[in-house]
């Protein structure tokens, strides 16, 4: 099929068919803003904030969800464009606390970045505002749904990507709500934590526990790393403030987990700091684990190994590997077993 | 055999009125007097006339007897079946009429009707199939059968045929899409879920003529090659559902549904849906996501459901009345007859419900291009009590009003939207003087933003913050600003709205604004409500020059706020006063009048 | 009424054998979730959440989808009714003829709002968007009877009428 050819703010730009305004805006480096839309999802066209002028068009069209057409002719920025995009946000703040000052999102908000953008520092409207209770028993994340805009990307990962379908809307018009079912604690639902709702909120209504008052995200540097969870590899950007990790987030370009990550990868990295944590070997003497140096305790393994092979015979002994280890230093694991003179070799995974 | 036929509005308004009542009252006296097997009872489909319901229509005798109680049965039967003797008191009497009307023709309210999709309904047995074979049913359908597809589809765009559900896209346009786009499985739906508050079309096609709206599904699934097709009703419409049971049963056994229809290898099967309560499941993206079992919120078009609808299927979607109006086209000679009738741009009839401060209240069909003053004042028989008419609402939520200076407006889908109204699916609710224009645009807000699906922000929070500000200015605390913030925000939701019923939803309060400024100003500069609706705005007095001392309002005031002797002028403490306008009601003077409110602050100062 | 006590039971256990044959027709279609939940809701009266629950699991859709679609659509309970139940309409006929006094009237002589119940069970207050029978305005249905052009003391003697 043939590229379509249109103009947005006055540039001529081609595109496949089927392509969205908002893609081919992108092309252009036109900076269109959105909340709701997110590639892997179903078109959406909830928050209306990607609304663009269409030449002809009637109302305004959402550019996230709108095919180009040949010859269409766009503006996205246009007067019209902005007084809409304006009216969204005051309708989103009359209805959103502003907490800014304390929210852990504060510098990463995109409801922020667009106030700033578009001049729009409050809300103007009085009225009844959402009053919902907090929910935060569960270890992982909190959620404020009265800071949520309702855009919906975290129903889509969760129904869509995930399969847990532990949230859902809930509810209808004003009072819709996203939810788990009954309005239980996320805890209690079939939630996975896979924290892939947290990492798309657009907005401070999912907040990982960790990070809660530990830093800004302009201070924080975002290391990359494989995950040492599992064998699976997945790529992990480590958020690093003065030394210490303070959360996670997946790497969306990896080709392992594609910005995917369980809820080990996601929020398990309390160990790393926990007082509780074994950073030098044990050995017990009389009954009692005593701290011991590198050298001292893989000299005590070597020793010991060869006195029951030496004894017993090299079936007598066997080696369990861990998937926590890579595929490489799985390999090793296995030949260093059978250089040992055994066949027994297997691994944690293999269930 | 029968001597006569006793055709009893069966329809969901004259059985509000009792019309089951009737029919029972009259089997017991026929069966008391052992002649229950020389009449042949029918409960039949809507006759439009629900003000004077409930009806029977004897034939062939063509007597329409109305506001019948059961009571009037023995009578009935002594003189008009026994004797052959008409009863006079029980023919439609009134104002407009010197003589009391005796059938269809000699009643004001039918003479400018046209009935072309209620061509049946009160004439047949909707539960019988024969009785729609018989006026010429499943004919047209069977010439579709012969025709090729392309050129059912031209015929009905030559008919001019517009739908019928509100926003009139031609609908011989929309089957062609359908029929041109790829794909091997295609669905015909039928938009049944006539949700607009005071509109009952719909549910008196589906109740009265069934047949029709199921053959025109059949001419649309030859046409766009479907073979299946849906009926999304609202569940608040038993007595529809029920009917369309049977019928798609009854058509099922004749033949008409199913494999291999009447041996053409057609094939069409037909389901009904029952709706679950939401006013913007009439949406239609909306609708093919609650036949889908989600939640009913819309998604933003294209691609469009003739390319990508149910299951993600090529999917034709039209309103009932239209489906209805497909079988009098695709007759012989249907096109050239539909078309002349209507104006150039709006073809055929439209079914109205007409409600509110109307003296007739009921459904009629009238030519497309007849003035709004004929189908209030002719057919309606203008307003109730002979009050002032103020305005009338077309198009429910999503419409608009027109006031008295536009009352020669013609109706069809252009001068309505021109005039800031919508055709809609044929709502018309009447106001009089004692309307509030602002509280009536506070109704329409307050029913859209509890229908809102909550998807986008124009909607869900816009209607909020919009219903909040009409009801400040109902309450007296309106500002002079508001009306800017109205219209700005009303015109930012119009243009950035995901689906049609957020789009439309600031029609109401335009309107007002547009055609009842003054009374928008009024509440917010002077806080007064002319219409003693907006309960801070007005005080009740009784004016002692008229007031009898009837002692009437002071024994229904349920605060005891009203006082006086016998005979002599009452008085209401206004500190006690909840305004609930029961003392109005039963006052025979109408002394009871409105006044602007005394506020202690005009007393201080 | 918090979340927390919707689709509760009212009185001790509910007999869930039912739930498995009401499902039963709809398992392995498309689009069944509202035709269930109108069968629950048939049976119960209301979708108690342990039939949901099982439903769900029946179905193999999420309950969070259920429990979606339940509280989108108006005709779905989530609570126990009244043995009478009072459906005010709320249509724009009814309104401009004083339809909202007769809903009032109703909450001032039951003393519940808008989709409560009476604490002896005997009402629950409703609106409808529609009934549809404009001439008799304002309306409203109790059970499946329509009470008809209605002034509020009316209102009294015809809920006196119910047991």
């Amino acid at each position: 099929m043939s590229a379509v050819k249109l103009t947005i703010d006055g540039m001529p730009v081609e595109v496949a068919p089927g392509t969205t305004i908002l893609e081919a805006a992108r092309k252009l480096e036109i900076d269109i803003p959105t909340f709701c839309h997110d590639p892997e999802l179903t078109r959406n066209g909830a928050c209306r904030m990607c609304v663009v002028e269409v030449e002809k068009a009637r109302a305004l069209v959402a550019s996230c969800c709108t095919p180009v057409a040949p010859d269409m002719v766009v503006h996205t920025d246009s007067e019209r464009v902005r007084t809409a995009r304006q009216t969204i946000l005051r309708l989103i703040l009359a209805n959103h606390p502003l907490e800014c000052i304390t929210c852990e999102k504060t510098g990463d908000c995109r409801l922020q970045d667009y106030c700033y953008r578009y001049g729009v520092s409050e809300s103007g409207f009085q009225g009844e505002t959402k009053d919902l209770p907090l929910d935060d028993t569960n270890p992982f994340f909190i959620r404020d749904m009265n800071k949520c805009i309702l855009c919906g990307i975290c129903v889509g990962k969760c129904q869509e990507i995930n399969g847990a379908g532990a949230i859902d809307f809930t509810r209808r018009g004003f009072v819709t709500n996203v939810s788990p079912p009954f309005g239980d604690p996320i805890e209690n639902s079939s939630c996975v934590f896979c924290g892939m709702c947290v990492d798309v909120c657009p907005v401070g209504a999912l907040v990982p526990k960790a990070g809660v008052g530990k830093g800004r995200p302009w201070e924080i540097e975002k290391v990359k790393t494989i995950c040492p969870y599992c064998g699976t590899g997945c790529s992990v950007y480590l958020h690093v403030k003065d030394g210490k990790i303070i959360g996670a987030s997946p790497d969306a370009e990896s080709p392992v987990n594609r910005g995917h990550l369980c809820a080990k990868g996601r929020f398990g990295w309390d160990f790393v700091h926990s007082e509780e944590r074994l950073t030098r070997p044990l050995i017990r003497r009389n009954g009692v684990f005593v701290e011991a140096g590198w050298d001292e305790a893989l000299d005590l393994v070597a020793s010991r190994l060869k006195e029951s092979i030496a004894r017993y015979g090299p079936d007598a002994f066997m080696g369990l590997s861990s998937a926590k280890t890579s595929n490489e230093d799985n390999y090793l694991f296995q030949k260093l077993v059978r250089h040992l003179g055994t066949n027994n070799v297997d691994h944690c995974a293999r269930l | 055999m029968y001597e006569k036929h006793l055709m009893i509005c069966g329809a969901t308004g004259c059985l509000s009125s009792n019309s089951g009542k009737v029919k029972e009252a009259l089997e017991a006296e026929l069966a008391r007097r052992g002649i229950k097997e020389k009449y042949r009872l029918v409960m039949a489909g809507c006759v439009g006339f629900c003000e004077v319901g409930p009806i029977i229509v004897i034939y062939p005798d063509e007597v329409f007897y109305c506001r019948l109680k059961p009571g009037d049965m023995a009578e009935l039967v002594e003189k008009h079946l026994i004797g052959g003797e008409v009863v006079e008191r029980l023919l439609y009497t009134s104002p407009d009429v010197e003589v009391p009307g005796r059938f269809y023709d000699t009643i004001p309210f039918y003479r400018k009707q046209v009935f072309n999709v209620l061509r049946n309904s009160g004439i047949i047995d909707p539960e019988i199939i024969d009785e729609y074979i018989m006026r010429g049913g499943y004919r047209a359908f069977s010439r579709a059968l012969k025709m090729e597809r392309p050129q059912i589809c031209d015929e009905v765009k030559r008919a001019g045929l517009r739908g019928r559900g509100g926003a009139g896209f031609p609908t011989g346009m929309k089957w062609e899409f359908t029929m041109i786009a790829p794909g091997e499985k295609k669905y015909v739906v039928c938009n049944a879920d006539e949700g607009d508050p005071g509109a009952f079309m719909d549910r008196s096609i589906l109740e009265g003529d069934p047949h029709a709206v199921i053959e025109g599904m059949l001419i649309c699934g030859r046409a766009i090659g479907a073979d299946e097709g849906y009926i999304y009703c609202r569940a608040e419409y038993p007595l529809a559902i029920k009917r369309l049971r049977i019928a798609i049963a009854q058509a099922e056994e004749y033949g008409l549904l199913g494999e291999n229809i009447l041996a053409s290898g057609f094939n069409f099967h037909l389901n009904i849906k029952e709706g679950a309560g939401a006013f913007v499941c009439g949406e239609e993206t909306a609708l093919l996501a609650s036949i889908e079992g989600k939640r009913g919120m819309p998604r933003p078009r294209p691609p469009f459901p003739a390319v990508s609808g149910l299951f993600g299927k090529p999917t034709c979607i039209n309103n009932v009345e239209t489906f209805a109006n497909i079988p009098l086209i695709l007759r012989e000679g249907g096109v050239e007859e539909f078309a002349s009738i209507g104006t150039e741009s709006s073809k055929g009839t439209k079914v109205f419900a007409l409600a509110g401060k109307i003296r007739n209240t009921g459904l009629c069909e009238v030519p497309m291009g007849i003035t709004i003053r004929e189908v209030i004042f002719d057919v309606g028989g203008g307003v109730q009590g002979d009050r002032e008419f103020k305005a009338v609402q077309a198009g429910g939520p999503s419409g608009g009003c027109i006031p008295a200076e536009l009352l020669d407006l013609p109706i069809d889908y252009d001068s309505l939207t021109k005039a800031g109204a919508i055709m809609g699916s044929g709502g018309l609710v009447v106001m009089d003087d004692r309307t509030c224009m602002v509280d009536l645009a506070r109704y329409f807000l307050s029913f859209t933003q509890k229908e809102s699906c909550g998807k986008c922000i124009p909607c869900r929070e816009g209607t909020k913050r919009m219903l909040e500000i009409l009801e400040r200015i109902c309450d007296g605390s309106g500002e002079p600003a508001d009306l800017d913030t109205l219209e700005s925000l009303a015109f930012s939701i119009k243009d950035s709205a995901l689906c049609g019923l957020g789009q439309t939803c600031p029609n109401p309060i335009l309107s007002t604004i547009r055609y009842f400024r003054h009374e928008y100003e009024e509440h917010i500069n002077e806080q007064f409500c002319r219409a003693g609706v907006c309960k801070a705005l007005f005080q009740y007095y009784i004016d002692p020059e008229t007031c009898i001392g009837c002692t009437r309002c002071a024994r229904v005031c349920p605060v005891s706020a009203i006082s006086g002797e016998k005979k002599e002028v009452h008085a209401i403490d206004q500190s006690l006063c909840t305004r609930c306008g029961s003392c109005v009601e039963v006052c025979p003077k109408n002394s009871i009048q409105i006044t602007r409110v005394r506020r202690k602050a005009d007393v201080s100062s | 009424m918090g979340n927390q006590a919707e689709g509760s039971a009212l009185n001790g256990e509910l007999d869930l054998s039912q739930v498995d044959a009401l499902v039963e027709p709809y398992l392995d279609k498309q689009g069944v979730v509202i035709p269930v939940l109108q069968k629950i809701q048939e049976h119960y009266g209301y979708l108690p959440r342990p039939a949901l629950e099982r439903a769900a699991r029946r179905l193999r859709i999420p309950l969070s989808r259920l429990y979606g679609v339940a509280t989108f659509y108006a005709q779905f309970k989530m609570m126990p009714r009244g043995r009478n139940i009072i459906r005010v309409c709320k249509g724009t006929a009814c309104h401009i003829q004083g339809g909202s006094k007769i809903a009032e009237r109703i909450e001032e002589i039951l003393k519940i709002k808008v989709n409560e119940t009476t604490p002896d069970m005997k009402f629950t207050l409703e609106e409808v968007a529609c009934i549809g029978a404009c001439a008799l305005a304002p309306v409203m249905m109790i059970n499946d009877e329509p009470h008809g052009r209605l002034t509020p003391d009316k209102i009294k003697k015809i809920l006196a009428s119910y047991e």
